[in-house]
């Protein structure tokens, strides 16, 4: 038990790891057909082993920190965010009996590992003292506090609906109706604040590129580099995975086996994340703050509101 | 331009009194007017503020060092000669002052209070040619670096690198590096208000939104600009110095690396006043061929800025697409002239060669391709929410404020002030060419970009006409300065032969004299103001751009917003730190 345990833990680590490395090269290639251009071709067939040329580039890279950054913090900080990040894979149910540990708090845990990776990127921008990395970090800051008041409170309609924080309760919830129907408020909203809490276009100000060079890891080079951004990757698939487990049946489907329909559904979510990329322009600080403060916030709260009601009456 | 008005004579001889030393006919038919520099500030004032219809721009203002020049009939005695040249838009016409100065006192009174855009202009004055502006508020280097010795246009400081041994050992590498420290101080800015202290963010001079090595120095409470110090220089190559050095005909190629985005318009604004110097009138067929290809190349300029605008603000496709789009216009460049970005392809007379056969579909297929994608661009760009958000409101001036700090182009245009030197000064023909003038409200980062996707369809629609009705005829001037002469006739006849081999080999002898050719380039007036004293290079060659007086705009516009709309400004005002520093 406990072997077939480890095994799963290193074969989840390699896989999601790969993925992620995988997930680089696909948004190269997938951006280049949307923006008229190839892409990476070169390395492998049609370009598929540039991930490993570019980990390959990034290990070898000298392993450099600043002399004016606060070492310790600096090298510690990017760990945060792939530990947070990977740990939060625990919890997501791939197919029926395909995961690590069925918690019954499992969307709890989930939200505190998103925010735990938040203090990556402060931290990382702290520990860079580079003023640019400061005000990137000063960004993510307020940025992940205003965007995870709401994701927490988005999720709590499949919470309600389900009746439990574990995710296995809430896939088996939707074997009759996604929840994507009832609750297709709380999925637009969970949506756009998971991609504001991977820091991906259009809410990349934290590295902002054109204005504050590369925001919170301007400062980072080799591997350390490397761990924010597979982080980031990282955090990519897991907000797929979740998305499709909280509001897409998780595993269900007809034909396929439960685990390919849980990817296939991922995988719709990374596409749709890489296509909002290649379109949005990226919005101010201060119009993202009151974007959801003032109408996200006001919206989720009416949307539990309004699901709370609908379960008591039906309870009731 | 129109000839020299008696009521602007009169106006002046009035205000300078004794003071006007003389009225200097010039070959651009700009009223020139010698004043002595005690009565300089006042004779400004009143063209500017006093007068009927007044002199509101600023135009230009630089020097000349008149030590070694032979051909000054008629003019003051003077040693450095500062030279302002103002504009009015309500005249429609340019004016210029000179005002003579000894090299034992080489000082005169700032203009800044009368023009804030003076600031900069004063500053390159004293960098290159060693003149004090007094009451000047921070009156130091500008383009060449502090520690530099000497100041470099005057013309006893030599030209290239390897007469002056430039080396850079350690502790002037150090000392480099020292006077690069920005120290807010002296530029009257405060580290602290009470409970704040300010951060002060060096962006650049190498920078992903900075569009080259341009640096600006933030004053930031959090995120807010309190001001920003741009620092300019980095991209100075000294193409003033140069101009002295190479002939009038091998200076051609220089130009191009002005505004590198614009190509053949730089060898259009400097031919404007070589031409004008030497006399030469244009065949039709080479005047719509340079319009043709002017046009083309403003809309390449603009869908660069396009992509990069879009960019800025963080969209990342429209980059690609602009250039892309911008390919297609270059395969029509190669074809035509050879080259892409600096084509080098206008001559003293005309062009280089005859359009290629086959040219007509090649402009046709793009007229035909380039519209439904500029739709297309508005509503990706334009028509974008989060586009808007960014845009609207933000970097707003007004008419007054353009004019003020020497703003021209699209950006002029922006504020809506319907003003284009196509139509106002019409040149190489322009004014046989049916266009509307797109013009912006609200002056802000979303107008400018409105006006020039509007400006790229007018393009269009001018390259239209050039193909429809380009007429026959040469493509060179027969006239004896236009170089290199038609290869043809120097086998028939010995005096083009002789003209041919001299002006490739020694260089076209320009005769004496100034004038400025100033055109609508593609990001707003470019203006070469010449001068030759007879020979084969130019006694002085200034080149006034756009980007200058827009660069200096920067701080107004950005001034208590983030340094996101920083990013946004910056796009949206276009400018090339090539066309900044020359």
């Amino acid at each position: 038990m406990i072997l077939r345990t480890l095994i799963f833990i290193v074969g989840l680590l390699f896989i999601t790891l790969t993925l992620a490395g995988w997930l680089t090269w696909v948004e190269r290639r997938l951006l280049a057909v949307w923006q008229d251009r190839l892409g990476p071709n070169r390395v492998g067939p049609f370009g598929t082993l540039q991930a490993l040329a570019d980990a390959i580039k990034l290990f070898t890279k000298e392993d450099w920190v600043p002399p004016f950054a606060d070492k310790s913090v600096f090298v510690i900080a990017p760990a945060i965010i792939l530990i947070a990040v990977l740990m939060s894979f625990v919890i997501v149910p791939f197919a029926p009996g395909l995961l690590l540990a069925n918690l019954n708090i499992g969307l709890l845990f989930f939200l505190a590992m998103s925010s735990l990776s938040v203090y990556s990127i402060v931290l990382g921008g702290w520990a860079s003292n580079s003023k640019y990395a400061l005000l990137g970090g000063l960004r993510a800051a307020a940025q992940m506090i205003t965007y995870e008041v709401f994701l927490g409170l988005s999720v709590m309609g499949p919470v309600l609906l389900a009746g439990s924080f574990r995710l296995t309760d809430i896939v088996e919830a939707q074997q009759e109706l996604w929840f994507v129907v009832p609750q297709f408020l709380g999925f637009v909203l969970f949506l756009i604040a998971g991609v504001a809490e991977t820091r991906r276009l259009p809410f990349d100000l934290p590295e902002a590129e054109t204005e504050l060079a590369a925001g919170f890891h301007t400062e980072y080079s080799g591997m350390k580099f490397g761990m924010f951004f597979i982080g980031e990757y990282l955090g990519m698939i897991l907000l797929s995975a979740m998305i499709t487990t909280l509001y897409l049946g998780g595993w269900h489907g007809p034909f396929l086996p439960p685990i390919v329909w849980f990817l296939l559904k991922s995988s719709f979510f990374l596409v749709l994340f890489i296509l909002l990329r290649a379109s949005l322009p990226r919005p101010r600080l201060d119009q993202l703050m009151s974007f959801g403060w003032k109408v996200l916030l006001p919206l989720a709260l009416a949307n539990l509101l309004a699901t709370g009601a609908v379960v008591l009456m039906r309870g009731g | 331009m129109q000839a020299t008005d008696l009521s602007v004579t009169d106006l002046i001889r009035q205000a300078a009194g004794p003071s006007l030393l003389a009225i200097q006919p010039t070959v651009d038919h700009i009223p020139t007017f010698w004043i002595s520099k005690e009565k300089i500030q006042t004779v400004l004032r009143q063209m500017k503020e006093e007068i009927d219809r007044p002199y509101k721009m600023l135009y230009d203002l630089t020097a000349i060092d008149e030590r070694v020049r032979l051909h000054r009939e008629g003019q003051p005695d003077s040693d450095f000669t500062v030279v302002y040249h103002l504009y009015s838009f309500d005249r429609n016409a340019y004016l210029r002052f000179k005002v003579p100065l000894k090299e034992k006192q080489l000082f005169l009174p700032t203009i800044t209070p009368l023009w804030r855009s003076a600031d900069w202009y004063e500053r390159e004055a004293w960098d290159l040619f060693g003149v004090r502006f007094e009451g000047h508020p921070h009156l130091v280097r500008i383009l060449m670096p502090r520690t530099w010795e000497g100041h470099p246009l005057r013309k006893d400081h030599p030209s290239h690198g390897t007469e002056l041994g430039l080396n850079m050992p350690d502790p002037k590498m150090i000392e480099e590096q020292e006077q690069l420290q920005f120290r807010p101080e002296e530029w009257g800015l405060k580290r602290q208000s009470d409970g704040t202290d300010f951060i002060f963010l060096n962006l650049g001079p190498h920078h992903p939104g900075t569009h080259g090595v341009l640096r600006v120095v933030l004053q930031l409470d959090g995120e807010i600009i309190l001001d920003a110090v741009p620092d300019i220089g980095f991209h100075h190559r000294g193409q003033e110095k140069i101009a002295e050095r190479q002939t009038w005909h091998t200076y051609l190629p220089y130009t191009d690396r002005v505004d590198y985005l614009s190509g053949v318009i730089n060898n259009l604004a400097y031919l404007m006043g070589v031409e004008r110097l030497a006399g030469i009138e244009i065949p039709p067929r080479a005047q719509v061929i340079r319009v043709m290809m002017s046009e083309l190349y403003r809309i390449t300029n603009h869908l660069v800025w396009l992509g990069t605008f879009a960019q800025d603000v963080g969209q990342l496709s429209p980059v690609f697409y602009a250039f892309n789009d911008r390919e297609r216009a270059y395969a029509i460049t190669e074809a035509v002239c050879g080259a892409r970005m600096h084509p080098n392809w206008f001559r003293m007379g005309g062009t280089a060669q005859d359009l290629p056969i086959g040219w007509e579909p090649l402009f046709r297929d793009f007229l035909k391709y380039l519209p439904s994608r500029l739709d297309e661009y508005e509503g990706e760009i334009l028509k974008n929410r989060i586009f808007k958000g960014r845009t609207k409101g933000i970097g707003q001036t007004t008419v007054d404020e353009a004019i003020e700090w020497g703003m021209t182009g699209p950006n002029l245009r922006a504020c809506g002030l319907a003003w284009d030197f196509r139509k106002a000064h019409p040149y190489s023909g322009y004014d046989r060419f049916e266009f509307d003038i797109p013009v912006g409200k609200n002056g802000d980062a979303y107008d400018r970009a409105a006006v020039r996707i509007e400006e790229m369809r007018q393009s269009l629609r001018i390259i239209d006409q050039c193909v429809r009705r380009m007429p026959d005829g040469p493509y060179k001037a027969i006239h004896p300065l236009a170089t290199p002469p038609p290869k043809a006739r120097t086998m028939h006849d010995i005096e083009t032969l002789i003209a041919h081999f001299l002006n490739v080999s020694w260089g076209p002898v320009i005769p004496p004299g100034e004038a400025l050719g100033a055109i609508e380039a593609s990001k707003g007036n470019n203006g070469y103001y010449l001068i030759s004293d007879g020979s084969t290079t130019s006694y002085r060659t200034r080149i006034r751009t756009p980007s200058f007086p827009h660069m200096q705009m920067l701080p107004l516009l950005c001034r208590g917003r983030t340094i996101s709309d920083l990013i946004a400004i910056f796009g949206s005002v276009d400018f090339v730190l090539s066309d900044v520093d020359r």
